[in-house]
Formats: C-alpha cells, structure tokens, sequence
C-alpha cells in the first residue's frame, strides 16, 4: 500500500475483518481489508455486487447491524481509533465527522418532513446554533450544491423534488457539520444516467473546496474514472488492486481488475459481444483455496489454487496476484476501453 | 381538498341511501308491519285503514322517498315496543354508547402506542416478551369472559365497583354524561377496559408491526446516519411514519366498537343503544332496528370522512397539488 502524500491520514482501516453470526457458524464477509483515505481524497471502491464493498462502509459509519460484527481489524478517523466507541460516541460521530450518502435519494428523505427541517435538525444535533441560523445554514448548503432558489424550495417536501434534485439535498444533509469523510455509497446508480454526472461534479467540487474526502462506493467504472483519484477494486471480501485510477484503469494488474475493464461497453469500439469474466463471484459459504478469483483467472497457475497472494507493491499501487510477484507481465488487454474511459473524462 | 372533500360526501350520500333502502325493506320482509300494530282481533276493515294511513298502498319508490325524507329530518317512526318515538328513543341511548366508546378508544390509544413502540424498539427485553405474550391472550379472550371476569372480581369479590347501570349521570344540554359523577366514573371502569382490552392488543400489535417496518426503511438509515439521537430517529421520525394505518384501523375501529358495543352493554346491563338494540332484537321492533342500522352507518360514514382528512394533515404527499409535483433535475 502507497502512502498518499506524506499527511496523516484521515481515514485508516487496518486489516478490518467483518464477519456475520449465524447458525452454521461465522461467515466472513470482509476477509482482512487495509486501506487508507488521505485529507480530501476521493478513493473509488470497485466491485461486483456482494464483494463487500457497502459493508466496509457501514463498518466505518458504525452502523453494521447484528448479525453483523467487526471481528478483527482496526479502524482510524484522524488517528482515532473508531471502532471500538460506544453506540453514543459513534453517533457522536456520524454526520459530524463522517457523513454519509446512500444509493436512493428516493428514499433517503423522510416523505413526512421538510428538506429545511431535515437539514435543521441535523445542524443543530452537531452545532451550536439556533434555529434561525441553522436555518440560514441550511439555504447556503442547498444553494452550495446547486439547488434553485433555496430559499423556498428549503419549505418544500421531499416529493416536490425530482431524484436528482433530492440527491442534491442528501448531499447536502451528508455536509451540513463539515465532515472530515463522505462515505458516498453508490450515490448515483439509482439516478437517470444524465443526471449522474451533475451530482458527481457536485459531489467532486464540494469535496475539493471543504477539503472532505470522500470513500466512493460503486460498481460504475465511469464514475471512478471521472471523480477518484485512487482506486480500490474488491473481490470476495478482499482489495485485489489499489493504486491511481489512471493507472488501474490503463494498466489493469490483476486479471480481475482486467476483466472489469474490458467489460464496459463503449461506442467507440465496435464489439460484436461483450467481454464478460466467466463464472460468478464465489458466495461467502464457498471461497475456493488459494487466490478467491483463481476458478474464474484466465492466467491462473498451480500457486494461485494453493497459496492466497496478499497485495504486492507495484509501480504506485498494489495488485494482490501472484503474476505481479513473479514479474510476469500483465498480459495486454482486449480492447483500448480503458483509454477511451481516461481520456473521456480527464 | 375541496374537491376530494365534496366527493367524499357524495359517496357517503351514497352508502346512506344503500343503506338506507336495506333499512327500508326490513319494515317489507321482516314481518306485516301492520299484523305487528294491530292487536289479534282486528277487522278487516281496520287494517285496510291502517295500511292506507301508513302508505303502504302507494308505489314502492314513493315509499321509500318518505322513509328518506322523514329520516334525513330525524325521524324514524314510533317503537313498537315502547310506543314512543324512535328517535327520542337513540337520542336517549346514544351518550352512554358514545362515552363509553370514546373512553376506550383514548384508553387503547394511550397504552396500545407506547406498548407497540416499546416492543418494537426493545424487542429482545423480557417485557416486550411479556407484553407479547399478554397480548396474546387479550386478542383470543373473547369480550364476555372478560366482563364476566371483571364483574367476578371487582364486583362480585372485592365489591369496588358496579356490576352493571351506569352510575348518576348529569344532563347537559341533552346529553347525559357520567362522567361528572364518582358513581359514573366507577360504572365506567369496567365496561371501558371490556371493551378496549382487545382493541389496546390491537393498536400494540399493529404500531410494533408498523415500527418494526419502518425501522428498516433507508431514510431511518439515513438519519441514524445523520447522527440524530436515538430519540429523534425514532420518535421524530419512525413514529410518525408508523401512524397512517393506526389512524386507519383507529377510525374502522370506532365504528365498530359503536355498532358491536352490544356484547358489553348486555354484560354490563349498560344504558346504550347496544343495549337498545338488543331489546329491539327479541321484540321484532323493527323502526328501532332500522333507525340503528341506518345511525350505525352514519357514524362508520362520519368517521371513515374524518380520517380520511386526517390523512391530508398527516402526510404531505397528499396536500400538494399533483400538478407542480416535481422540478426537472
């Protein structure tokens, strides 16, 4: 793992381990996760559905609910160890100093309540301030995040909104007490793709002038490309690449990584049919020996099914493959999609 | 609002002009009206005259229009049994029905909340096991063994409280209330906690089953998110969500509680239309039977308006006009 820029870290997780209780024993969710998350930061989070991705999010958030537990692992906010607060103390902590955004602003609103009394009760749970000027804080945040005429719209219910206007008002909610964090969990996969990019500039240029970073969940590679400066690629519970996004994304070491490259489609390159990886990813109950991606690795070899790679430095980043380690070179990649994706968006 | 509004009294219009011709062809089907009035002995002659007096020559439409036009004044005909009119007859009954029902629904909602957020919210802890478990019980336990339970030992044993009648009671402007005097108090105790036992198990079961759903739902999420209290999340947030179907269930609930107080009254001998209409049953009187079918309904139409317009306060979803709903994104 790369230190980003000599600064402390804001966000350290250290060989977190998530595991759920149950009947058959415990399942491990989160098998051994370290990633750090410099001061305004955006550190994308990649990966198939179930690959642990949200759950390490709520881990940090502290809102992992029973059966669910840290089992293992420590996790850092400026130094602080946050792990092991009381319930008190990490609520404390939530939206003042994490702040959160989930994946459907249809939903995230309470339909009952005003965005202007949502925005006020939460300023006023983590600041000193009354009503009247958290009031008048509420309309500069919908203003700040390119809301029209906040000063009305504030009285308005959440149904009033269209999706991504609502989307505007969670992130404005996830701000309100000037977190350190954003854990941005999927914030525009329930979005209309034309609305997707306004909220991702949003979030991208309010993060750079709070100086808030932000842990980018999400299973689009566009949104990576467009907002992150780091990447982190999950698979069963594992990272199995860390590095710069134009460096993952060009220069893909891990043949998973490589895999969901080459299977986003793009106009430019006419394919007949899409790449896919074969296979799914294992469920928790069946994590195969050895490397957890070897039954569906193109280039999987006898160590691979035997011995499990953790990650090795490479270049900037880190790949968790045994190819990094015996040097081999990554083999080239189908399509210039990656490119194209870098290029675009840059 | 105004729209809705006026369309929800036509359709109440509607249901208690059903209802009423329901009630109408009781006086058809139910027995010769005119062999009920007239004694055994009567001639032939007095019971055509009886029967032109009464209308009941004239086309049937024309009957019916009479009975709708001297209902909607009020006026239902002369008891059978009673000789006197029938209407005085409910005016008369009605407090007692209405106050021991209003008290039940208050005592139901004032414990069946709280019980149903706290099992909701504790539901690991032994008294929401417990409470569940009462409650259990209070659902299957039918309302007489409960009367009769309570008449045992209140009444019967200890010798606390009446056994049945309702006490003094104190006229204010028509309507004799119970609630002024000790003895009315105490006559009400038992009826009331009869009748709300299962309603208070109810309204639990119901908020806990609401809470529980709602507790799950992304924008409680969100705000444990936020960092809200835990008293914000769930009494700012989750409650309120929670109250449509109990206000929903609150209203059919008072309905029936007015038309099926029966049971209780005739444990408790209570003075109320319940009461009445059980007179009325084994007498085969029917202006009595028909005009508390036809005040029943009114009552289910009045209140069931009455929530529905509830639900407008309650959730702004509902107020806003549909037409400047969303802004472009």
């Amino acid at each position: 793992m790369t230190e980003h820029n000599n600064t402390s870290p804001v966000l350290d997780v250290h060989d977190l381990h998530i595991e759920f209780d149950t009947r058959h024993g415990a399942l491990k969710a989160i098998d051994g996760i370290s990633l750090q998350i410099a001061p305004g930061e955006i550190l994308g989070v990649v990966g198939e559905s179930g690959a642990g991705k949200s759950l390490t999010g709520t881990a940090i958030t502290g809102l992992l609910e029973s059966p669910g537990r840290i089992s293992g692992g420590e996790i850092r906010l400026e130094g602080q160890r946050i792990d092991n607060l009381s319930q008190d103390e990490l609520r404390r902590l939530r939206g003042r100093r994490i702040g959160a955004i989930f994946q459907d602003p249809l939903t995230s609103l309470n339909p009952l309540y005003t965005v202007g009394r949502q925005l006020i009760e939460t300023i006023r749970t983590h600041l000193p301030m009354n009503r009247a000027q958290a009031r008048q804080r509420a309309i500069e945040l919908l203003a700040e995040v390119g809301l029209p005429a906040p000063e009305t719209r504030i009285d308005q219910y959440p149904h009033q909104f269209s999706g991504g206007m609502r989307q505007r008002v969670v992130i404005a909610l996830a701000l309100c007490a000037d977190p350190k964090l954003v854990i941005a969990d999927e914030p525009t996969t329930a979005l209309d793709v034309s609305v997707q990019a306004q909220i991702i500039t949003v979030l991208k240029r309010l993060c750079r002038e709070h100086g808030t970073a932000v842990m980018l969940v999400t299973h689009d590679m566009g949104v990576i490309a467009e907002a992150a400066d780091r990447v982190a690629v999950m698979y069963a519970g594992r990272l199995v690449e860390v590095g710069p996004v134009a460096d993952v994304i060009k220069h893909a070491k891990h043949p998973y990584t490589q895999g969901l490259m080459n299977s986003i489609p793009t106009i430019l390159h006419d394919v007949e049919r899409l790449e896919q990886i074969e296979g799914s990813m294992p469920r928790l109950t069946a994590i195969p020996e050895g490397c957890a991606f070897n039954p569906r690795c193109p280039h999987a070899f006898e160590r691979c099914r035997v011995e499990r790679p953790d990650l090795i430095a490479v270049d900037e980043g880190a790949a968790a493959c045994w190819l990094v380690e015996e040097g081999a070179t990554p083999p080239p990649q189908a399509r210039a999609t990656a490119d194209t994706l870098v290029d675009h968006h840059d | 609002m105004i729209a809705f509004l006026i369309r929800r009294l036509l359709q109440g219009a509607l249901v208690m002009l059903t209802v009423a011709f329901i009630a109408f062809s009781m006086f058809r089907f139910v027995g010769d009206p005119v062999t009920n009035m007239l004694p055994q002995d009567a001639t032939l002659e007095q019971r055509t005259e009886l029967q032109e007096r009464l209308g009941l020559n004239d086309p049937l439409p024309l009957q019916f229009g009479h009975f709708v036009t001297n209902a909607v004044q009020g006026d239902f005909g002369i008891s059978y049994r009673n000789q006197r009119p029938v209407s005085d007859l409910i005016a008369e009954r009605l407090p007692a029905t209405m106050e021991m029902v209003f008290a039940a629904v208050v005592l139901s909602l004032v414990i069946g909340i709280p019980m149903g957020v706290y099992t909701a919210l504790r539901r690991d802890s032994w008294l929401s096991h417990l409470l569940q478990g009462v409650s259990l019980a209070g659902i299957s336990v039918p309302t007489f063994v409960t009367g009769i339970l309570l008449i045992l030992v209140f009444s019967v044993w200890l010798n606390w409280l009446p056994s049945f009648g309702r006490g003094d009671v104190v006229e204010i402007g028509g309507w004799s209330t119970g609630l002024l005097t000790v003895s009315g108090i105490k006559a009400l105790i038992m009826p009331v906690i009869t009748l709300s036992l299962f309603q208070i198990t109810l309204i639990m079961r119901l908020v806990r089953a609401e809470m529980l759903e709602v507790l799950k739902t992304d924008y409680i999420r969100f705000a444990r998110a936020r960092g809200l209290t835990n008293r914000a999340v769930h009494f700012g947030h989750a409650l309120r969500n929670t109250l449509m179907p109990v206000i929903t269930i609150t209203g059919l609930q008072i309905g029936a509680l007015i038309a099926f107080a029966i049971i209780t009254e005739t444990v408790f001998q209570w003075p109320g239309m319940g009461l009445l209409f059980m007179q009325a049953v084994s007498f085969v009187d029917i202006p009595v039977m028909s005009a508390y079918l036809v005040m029943v309904s009114l009552i289910f139409v009045v209140i069931n308006t009455i929530v529905d317009m509830l639900y407008f306060v309650v959730d702004p979803r509902l107020r806003v006009d549909a037409g400047k709903n969303t802004t472009g994104a």
